[in-house]
């Protein structure tokens, strides 16, 4: 194809259009990336500057009490050392549930596989709502511990579609075969053939859940009470949405104004301090993301 | 015994794995178990509490106790002030963005199809996806700083040109627009994904014999492109008609304020509220209840659609 496009020549047309959508692209690109430099910007400026609109793109008066600010704040390790303590259970459990969900799945030997998708299915569509969802987890004991952010969301139906559907598509039923007549199990299966085969589409589900429990905070903010248990995002929700950024603050600072300014400086800085390891995390991942993307696309 | 050993010449290739397919069954089993017995506690017992809906909660008696009321609960939602007002934000943001914000990764992905230049591509391409990643709550607070009323980004922008500060956040005029426009920013480039890869399936030789019939790039995405990518298009439309009552309401929630709380409300932070907040139990079951059938129905509806003009559909 490249070689074709080559070989026949580009009409005007065509390179008057080519133009066009460079220049929209690149007219897309940048208002998705100037609001994201913005912030960083302004994480590293004076907040007098920032507030009264004179920072753009480059920082301007340049410092970094905002950053200290929030480091040195307990609560924000608090949220971070949680965050990541469920990040890795959750993402931990949802992975083995997932795959030993998919596993049977995928097989054609497998006699309940119809009716097993039916019952798995119907829950995309149909679900009791917030309530009914509340007292159960409150029945079970889990209210108010971390098992409540881990337990109710252990399973995604579409991601175990997707891994489902990678297994059929990668591991050629002629291995099973062959590993069958040497006498082995359907656990052994699992095991030796299904898992070291998988590393791709593990890699897609360790990305979607750990983004997912990096980023939730509803479930936290229904479910636990104690402070000492609040992820990193129900903190950053009382800094950045409910203005509630005293105790972020310290207590030292007396005048209002200077009071104000420190907040607004904290809230871009705890912006960058939540989301750079996400965001540094992702550019590395993304071949597979689109992998994983790509299958559940064509055979969702 | 000897019946098997007939039969068995006949295929032996497929007797023999149906044969082994049997008696290795049941170790599936473990597998599925306890992937089974997730759904039944924490996607089944919940539908069980849906009965609620038709009750008065009475904590002491517990969900199968508590004394049955037939469909009050649906008559005080029908006649509150404020059904029609939640049924028509609900609407509003949900038809916006199905009708704005969701071709735009469409075109997104159609127009990246065009770049040839790998490494361009893949760059731009992570930069589209990078908001995705960013969470919920940092998301509102981005919004937040942009957009409030004195000193917020854009208002110090508009300042500088001289046009008065817009109240993007504290007034209800502005909240579907800021909803949406802040979801095409945050979603378009991860969305776009599926289409690309849907895109990367297209059939070269199509695109070659219509060069040499002398279309233009245009004509080829419209003729070509299009089509071939329309399966795809109707499934993830169909799929966001059924996400359409449900709304990100986590997000509603954290943009939500009493100012601009006449065009925030929706069906779902609704039921969030008199659920969870005022302990209503039984009359929030019955909004998320509601909120849910609304959901199947158009779900219904679009495959229903997609199944009579298209050959796709989702089921």
């Amino acid at each position: 194809m490249e070689a074709a496009s080559q070989r026949i020549r580009e009409s005007q047309g065509d390179r008057v259009f080519l133009t066009i959508t460079y220049i929209l692209i690149g007219i897309l690109v940048l208002a998705i990336l100037y609001p994201l430099i913005y912030v960083v910007s302004a994480s590293l400026s004076d907040p007098k500057l920032v507030i009264s609109g004179k920072v753009g793109l480059i920082p301007k008066g340049f410092n970094l009490e905002a950053y200290q600010r929030v480091f040195m704040n307990h609560e924000i390790w608090i949220g971070y050392r949680n965050t990541i303590l469920y990040a890795v259970i959750g993402t931990a459990v949802n992975i083995a549930l997932t795959m030993m969900g998919a596993y049977p799945l995928s097989r054609r030997n497998f006699p309940w596989r119809r009716s097993c998708m039916v019952f798995f299915t119907i829950t995309m569509f149909f679900s009791g709502g917030i309530v009914p969802m509340y007292l159960l987890v409150r029945d079970l004991g889990l209210y108010n511990s971390m098992w409540a952010l881990i337990l109710p969301t252990a399973i995604n139906v579409y991601n175990m579609i997707v891994a489902r559907t990678f297994l059929e598509t990668t591991i050629d039923e002629q291995i099973y075969e062959s590993a069958y007549i040497d006498g082995c199990s359907n656990i052994r299966a699992f095991f030796s053939i299904v898992l070291p085969l998988s590393a791709p589409i593990m890699a897609v589900l360790v990305l979607f859940y750990a983004v997912y429990h990096w980023n939730s905070y509803f479930e936290a903010m229904i479910y636990l009470k104690d402070r000492t248990l609040y992820p990193l995002q129900l903190f950053l929700r009382e800094i950045l949405v409910m203005n509630q950024s005293d105790n972020v603050m310290m207590d030292s600072i007396e005048m209002d104004t200077s009071k104000f300014l420190v907040a607004e400086g904290v809230k871009y800085a705890v912006i960058i301090v939540s989301s750079v390891p996400i965001l540094m995390l992702y550019p590395f991942l993304q071949k597979y993301f689109v992998k994983g993307m790509m299958i559940g696309a064509l055979k969702g | 015994m000897p019946v098997k050993a007939k039969s068995a010449p006949a295929s032996v290739h497929k007797s023999a794995r149906k044969k082994l397919g049997i008696r290795n069954n049941w170790d599936y089993l473990i597998f599925i178990i306890p992937v089974i017995l997730y759904f039944l506690i924490f996607c089944y017992g919940p539908m069980y509490g849906v009965q609620l809906a038709f009750k008065r909660f009475n904590p002491a008696l517990g969900i199968t106790s508590s004394p049955w009321i037939g469909t009050d609960n649906f008559e005080r939602l029908f006649g509150s002030f404020q059904f029609a007002r939640i049924l028509k934000n609900t609407l509003v943001i949900n038809l916006l963005k199905t009708f704005i914000s969701f071709p735009i990764p469409i075109i997104l992905a159609l127009m990246f199809n065009e770049i040839r230049r790998e490494r361009l591509k893949k760059t731009f391409q992570t930069i589209t996806y990078a908001p995705y990643f960013i969470s919920t709550v940092v998301f509102v607070g981005i919004i937040n700083l942009f957009l409030t009323g004195e000193n917020g980004y854009i208002n110090n922008v508009l300042e500088m040109f001289g046009i008065a500060p817009i109240p993007f956040l504290t007034s209800p005029d502005y909240f579907s627009g800021v909803y949406v426009g802040s979801d095409i920013w945050r979603n378009s480039g991860w969305n776009s994904i599926i289409f690309i890869a849907a895109l990367s399936g297209v059939d070269p030789q199509l695109h070659e014999s219509a060069q040499i019939d002398g279309a233009s790039r245009f004509k080829r995405i419209i003729h070509v492109n299009l089509p071939c990518i329309m399966p795809t298009i109707v499934i993830q439309f169909i799929l966001q008609m059924g996400k359409m009552m449900t709304l990100s309401y986590e997000r509603i929630l954290l943009m939500q304020n009493s100012l601009n709380i006449e065009a925030s409300e929706v069906i779902s932070t609704y039921a969030y509220k008199t659920g969870l907040i005022n302990m209503d139990y039984g009359f929030s079951t019955a909004v998320g209840l509601f909120n849910n059938v609304i959901n199947i129905v158009l779900l219904l509806a679009a495959n229903k659609i997609a199944k009579r003009y298209s050959s796709s559909s989702l089921f």
